[in-house]
């Protein structure tokens, strides 16, 4: 049967046109209960049936397609019943349904269609539950818009949604004249609208709210507490929000240019300013910062909003007394939250409330705003009207400890209201509803946001779930895992489906392999060696080196072939593409692959035969390349070394066997290459990294060590950079529109900006006219009495670097490919493919351009694809660069625990109200704040800021204490030993330093303090001045400078 | 992204997978042409009349040993969604024009007129996917209509790629989504040659011949339709003569 839908549209000129599509109503859709008689169920489940059959799994079919159980959850109220939920159940509830105990569920398609237009996140959310779980869960999805009986067509002056509401009752009804009779099951409409449930119970139909329902589940108490419920909790003193324009207007607003739309940017270190990048008033994108929670309107960090400018005059005012007004008139309870805030967060706002410093408080690498507003331009002002698009999600929190919760708390089992605090301080505070108070504090807990009405303060949400207690190490793992969106879950079943059927038993096989069909070539008989670091069990890369006839060598690097393996459009395939890379963290790692696959099969294990891709290059005794060649081939390797071991094999003159020498010649052609590359105007960057020695049984740290390189680690570096420029102009010569690639921007001038100046006060300057001269002057920039300068300076250089990026060939300009850190046109990813999907995509690239019989589809050949894909690789890969630092300073923490400790730092940036000191030793970056925690009168810090010379001087005596780029400070290291529920602070894990020298009267840890602490830390406590540090520092200096990994890791 | 085949299986207007449109169509809708017939799949429509065989009207195009056919295409500007006039020279329309011609010169028997000349004018009045394949049938059951003797039927049929499932007959949601590949086939159905095949967008050459046997499937099946609708026309004419 046909049926026309017509409805109108606005196209994106603005034209309003008609569209009529064709709907067709069929009379073969199944009720997808596995039993059901009727001749159409019956009909369509055979079919099923067959067409499962075809691969083998014909049951499997039925049981993914035909899922409600005969033996549906049975309540006295109901009898057995399936759940049919409305759209804002879904929307509100997720959670709660994403629990396995909610089991045969019918999802409909009605329900599906407006939760596409609502929310992508929970429509693929209910999506994964069908996919995954559709089968254990029974959950159905019944297409009852396409449905002949089930249908509805549009009333005259029907709302969409009420008619959605209808077809949803119709549906319902459906189910219960089609099973109820026979089978005395009965489908249970679950919706929270009044007027639905009406409706409903006048026609018959069964019907209940989300509450009364979950109050049936006895032995699930924590469903109801995770339910979403907005209640509107007017706080006093508070006006309320202004009520956010409608979706017309915003389109109105945005056409004719009167507002401005942008994905809103809370700054880390103030969470009152917000930001985001749009069409200023003189039609540039620029900053339109956004201040005070008024103005920010009920968005959040990372919403997309619509914004207002402000008035021109009103820029004037930039932008402190602003927040600060409503800082202290209208937020009450919250003034002591600022304080402790204060405490660790870069801004003190309530020193600078009516304090003489009116100016802005902020970092000062944004030297605009800190000049006379008279002679800069002021950056625009605006206020949130309207939001777009919300970019919720859940967030790991703790209970407030402001709460006086034991007091207030009348028992276990009575509702109160309790603000918790996110992790990410970005995020306002948020209030929940919970039977648990007592049980959460001191706990980290998963918070999700159900919505901000406007007469509320802070926006409200609901327990998700306990992680577990707060300072607990596998908890704030857990918590840091899913701060930075980390998917760490166990692989799933259908995962590990795709695991060859031999498991661990998998042996190469010339034939099935493909040597004997000539598609991959054998190179059992080389002398394949791997070198990695110790302890490495993913081995993604070999190599080997030999001398040819004609006085050339050939050189091979091999690539685990895990394409051979991660067959495109399979489960495992889709699961490594949304992880994108294996995450490192200091305790574990979270793979990309399935162990069996990324530390066992793929892994090139010495005296296995393993698949690999191989790149072998003839090159001549200059380093020079004469010939490349790709293939996929099996290699033996014969030996895994570390990059110790290597190294001992290169210095022993007695080791002549053809492995050593091997290496050898490697070593040898790696020099020159690198040499080349330098002249080329490579740049050996700096990060201060560093190895925790952890004690075996509790995985707690012991130690903590620089990274320390060796020669071998430059050789394998090498090759492996030789591999990926190779494959990336491969790759780009047969598929210019959709080739992986990876570039590097060119950083503008003005980043270096702050570097220069104080640089400029040692008579020194950084010349950054290409990536070459930078080289140069990095080189010369050297103070002889200090051999940690030249690393310093490099590690800040390196701060004002662009992130490099993937990208899809066909979507840059080709000028814009280069790669500034290693000063090459192209470059790609290809060598690491068991712990970044990138090189995956890469090698089935580089597969289909070497030999043209392959077979592939369009993931290779869709730029829009390839597109979206690199933005998830560029998001994951910086999440997993940022949950590795956040693990790095976990612990830090955990080392530093109950330890004093007195080290050498350097001041590597300057704040307006601290500055923060990297402390070689660890590698570790702390702030150190100017403001006095003692003092009553927190108004006038000690130190002011000077933006002239970006340094901090004394606001008494200017030349009696400064605080400067570069200097070197000694400071006292601390972490608090209290319990961690007391304070926000300790909450938020921090490390705390104090200054000890130079002597800032009011700063500094006053000398009889210190003596205290000195005698209670005795002889742990080091000199720091001696000679033998220095040397080791000396050390470290030399070899630090090898690594280039904070540009790009290959 | 739109979601074009539900997990469910079933595609944005409720099909499944190998279903095509709905097919309706109709012979001798014009009197005033030697044969005429309009032609709906789904919601694509189209308006064919055929002139001829008749005395070539240009000189230059008179060729001495068979008829010369001409092919015009239409689109109506209140075809689409947004209203739009195309200009005659349209080089999309002339590209469609052409690709029609080309596929029904070889099945005309053209040697049959020398130096004369056969009209093929198409009207597309609604458009929504399709337009070669529908223009195609239309065109073939006209031809019958005028009289103008064929070596078979030509039936054309698109087919796509979606989810790895090949699927038949492309409305203009799915053949406007750019990651979708389709293909255009017209086959002389009695002997299962191809007359026309058509693809402008990257798929792989081993799913090639997958989607192309879908397609005629479906040409069969609009085979069958056509048929009808000649033996629809005879049958009415017959009872007229029998009057």
């Amino acid at each position: 049967m046909l049926r026309s839908r017509a409805f109108v549209k606005r196209t994106r000129k603005g034209n309003v046109v008609r569209v009529v599509k064709e709907h067709y109503l069929r009379d073969d859709i199944h009720c997808g209960f596995c039993d059901c008689q009727n001749p159409v169920c019956l009909a369509r489940k055979k079919a099923i049936f067959e067409e499962g059959e075809e691969n083998g799994a014909g049951q499997k079919a039925l049981e993914t397609n035909a899922p409600l159980s005969a033996d549906p959850r049975d309540s006295t109220k109901w009898g057995k019943h399936y759940l049919i939920p409305d759209t804002n159940v879904f929307i509100n509830q997720i959670d709660i349904l994403e629990k396995p105990v909610l089991c045969d569920v019918i999802v409909l398609g009605t329900v599906l269609e407006e939760l596409k237009g609502l929310s992508m996140a929970v429509y693929s959310r209910v999506r994964s539950i069908v996919s995954n779980h559709g089968a254990i869960r029974r959950w159905f999805v019944f297409s009852n818009e396409h449905h002949r009986e089930t249908f509805v067509d549009r009333e005259k002056d029907e709302s969409p949604n009420d008619r959605n509401d209808r077809a949803i009752r119709v549906a319902t009804k459906w189910y219960n004249t089609h099973l109820k009779e026979r089978y005395g099951i009965s489908a249970l409409m679950l919706t929270d609208d009044a007027n639905n449930r009406k409706l409903a119970t006048e026609s018959g139909i069964p019907t209940e709210g989300v509450k009364d329902y979950l109050e049936t589940f006895v032995d699930h108490p924590e469903l109801i507490e995770m339910m979403s419920s907005v209640t509107i909790q007017r706080d006093k003193d508070w006006e309320g929000y202004t009520d956010h324009i409608t979706s017309g207007q915003i389109q109105a607003g945005l056409k004719s240019g009167f507002l401005v739309q942008g994905t809103l940017q809370v700054a880390s270190y103030n969470y009152l300013e917000g930001s985001i990048f749009g069409q200023g008033p003189d039609g540039k994108e620029q900053k339109i910062l956004i201040v005070g929670r008024k103005a920010m309107n009920r968005a959040i960090h990372g919403d997309r909003v619509v914004v207002k400018l402000l008035p021109k005059s009103e820029w004037k005012s930039v932008p402190s007394t602003a927040i600060e007004d409503e800082d202290e008139d209208t937020v009450p309870e919250s003034a002591s939250e600022n304080k402790d805030k204060g405490k660790d967060a870069v801004v003190p706002e309530k020193s600078t409330a009516d304090g003489p410093s009116k100016k802005k408080i902020r970092v000062s690498d944004e030297p605009k705003d800190d000049t006379d507003e008279n002679d800069a331009p002021a950056i625009p002002l605006g206020e949130v009207v309207g939001i777009i698009q919300r970019h919720w999600r859940p967030y790991c929190c703790f209970v407030d400890p402001k709460q006086h919760i034991s007091k207030s708390a009348t028992g276990d089992s009575a509702m109160r209201s309790l603000y918790v605090l996110a992790m990410d301080r970005r995020i306002p505070k948020i209030r929940i509803m919970t039977r648990q108070a007592n049980k959460l504090v001191g706990q980290r807990l998963l918070v999700a946001l159900d919505a901000w009405p406007k007469e509320s303060r802070y926006p409200q949400g609901h327990f998700v779930r306990l992680l577990g207690s707060a300072g607990d190490r596998a908890t704030e793992t857990e918590v840091l895992l899913l701060e930075h969106d980390v998917p760490y879950q166990e692989f799933s079943a259908k995962v590990l489906a795709d695991l060859p059927a031999e498991g661990d038993k998998w042996l190469f096989d010339p034939e099935r392999d493909g040597v004997l069909a000539g598609k991959r070539r054998d190179l059992r008989d080389i002398n394949v060696c791997s070198i990695d670091p110790p302890g490495c069990t993913d081995i993604d890369d070999a190599l080997h080196a030999r001398k040819l006839p004609n006085g050339n060598f050939e050189v091979g690097v091999h690539i685990a072939d895990v394409t051979h393996f991660v067959k495109p459009n399979t489960a495992m395939d889709a699961e490594a593409a949304n992880r994108s890379t294996t995450v490192y963290l200091v305790d574990k790692r979270i793979d990309m692959l399935p162990p069996l696959l990324g530390t066992n099969l793929c892994s090139l294990h010495c005296n296995v035969d393993r698949l690999a891709f191989s790149c072998i290059w003839e090159v001549d005794s200059d380093a020079n390349i004469v010939n490349v060649d790709f293939c996929r081939s099996v290699i033996h390797s014969k030996a895994s070394f570390t990059y110790g071991e290597a190294q001992a094999r290169i210095d022993d003159p007695s080791n002549t066997d053809d492995l050593t020498e091997g290496v050898r010649t490697l070593n040898r052609l790696a020099k020159k290459m690198r040499a080349k590359r330098m002249a080329a105007g490579a740049l050996t960057l700096s990060s201060p990294e560093v190895r925790f020695k952890l004690e075996n049984n509790s995985q707690d740290p012991v130690d903590v060590e620089m990274k320390a390189l060796q020669e071998t680690n430059a050789l394998v570096e090498e090759f492996m950079l030789l591999a990926n420029i190779s494959v990336a102009r491969k790759i780009f010569s047969h598929f210019p529109d959709t080739a992986l690639l990876r570039r590097h921007p060119t950083p503008p001038p003005q980043n270096f900006d702050n570097l220069q100046r104080a640089l400029a006060s040692l008579s020194m300057k950084l010349d950054i006219e290409s990536s070459l001269t930078l080289g140069n002057s990095l080189d010369k920039a050297v103070l002889p009495e200090d051999p940690y300068f030249n690393t310093l300076v490099r590690i800040l250089t390196t701060r004002c670097m662009m992130q490099a990026v993937y990208f899809c060939s066909g979507t840059v300009n080709r000028e814009d490919f280069n790669h500034y850190g290693l000063a090459t046109e192209i470059y790609t990813h290809f060598t690491s493919p068991i712990r970044r999907y990138s090189d995956v995509m890469v090698h089935r690239l580089l597969a289909a351009s070497i030999d043209k019989e392959t077979v592939y589809g369009d993931e290779l050949t869709n730029k829009t694809k390839m597109r979206e894909q690199c933005d998830t690789l560029n998001h994951r890969h910086r999440m997993a660069q940022q949950a590795g630092r956040s693990s790095v300073e976990l612990f830090t923490n955990l080392f530093f625990k109950g330890k004093t400790v007195i080290e050498d730092g350097y001041v590597t940036q300057i704040l307006q109200n601290g500055f923060s000191v990297l402390i070689p030793q660890y590698g570790i970056e702390g702030i150190v704040y100017t403001t006095d925690k003692d003092a009553k009168n927190t108004s006038t810090p000690i130190l002011k800021y000077n933006s002239d010379t970006n340094r901090l001087e004394s606001a008494t005596s200017p030349d009696s204490a400064v605080i400067y780029l570069f200097q070197k400070v000694k400071v006292l290291l601390e972490v608090d030993d209290q319990p961690v529920s007391a304070n926000v602070s300790s909450m938020r894990r921090k490390l705390h330093l104090r200054l000890l020298t130079p002597n800032i009267e009011g700063l500094s840890v006053p000398q009889d303090e210190l003596k205290a602490i000195k005698s209670k830390i005795g002889d742990s406590l080091k000199d720091t001045g001696d000679d033998t540090r220095h040397k080791e520092e000396e050390k470290l200096a030399e070899k630090i400078t090898a690594d280039p990994s904070i540009v790009d890791k290959i | 992204m739109q979601e074009l085949l539900s997990p469910e299986g079933l595609r944005v207007d409720g099909r499944r997978p190998n279903e095509l449109r709905k097919i309706s169509c109709r012979a001798s809708v014009l009197r005033s042409s030697d044969g005429s017939a309009y032609y709906e799949q789904g919601n694509t429509k189209v308006l064919v009349a055929v002139y001829g065989p008749h005395e070539s009207r240009h000189r230059s195009q008179v060729q001495f040993d068979r008829a010369f056919i001409n092919v015009e295409f239409n689109v109506a500007p209140f075809s689409t969604n947004e209203r739009r006039k195309r200009s005659k020279n349209d080089k999309r329309l002339l590209e469609i024009a052409s690709a029609i011609k080309q596929t029904f010169e070889p099945v005309v028997i053209t040697t049959l007129f020398p130096r004369s000349q056969i009209d093929i004018y198409l009207h597309l009045f609604q458009h929504d996917g399709g337009t070669l394949e529908t223009c195609i049938n239309a065109a073939t059951l006209a031809l019958i209509d005028a009289g103008i003797p064929l070596h078979d039927y030509v039936c054309a049929c698109t087919a796509g790629y979606i989810e790895n499932t090949p699927i038949l007959d492309l409305n203009h949601t799915e053949e406007a989504s750019p990651e979708t590949p389709d293909l255009t086939i017209a086959i002389l159905p009695r002997t299962q040659k191809i007359a026309l095949l058509q693809m402008e967008s990257k798929l792989h050459v081993e799913k090639v011949e997958e989607i192309i046997t879908a397609a005629m499937h479906g040409c069969k099946f609009i085979h069958k339709k056509l048929d009808d609708a000649v033996s629809q026309v005879t049958k009415e004419l017959s009872e007229k003569l029998n009057q």
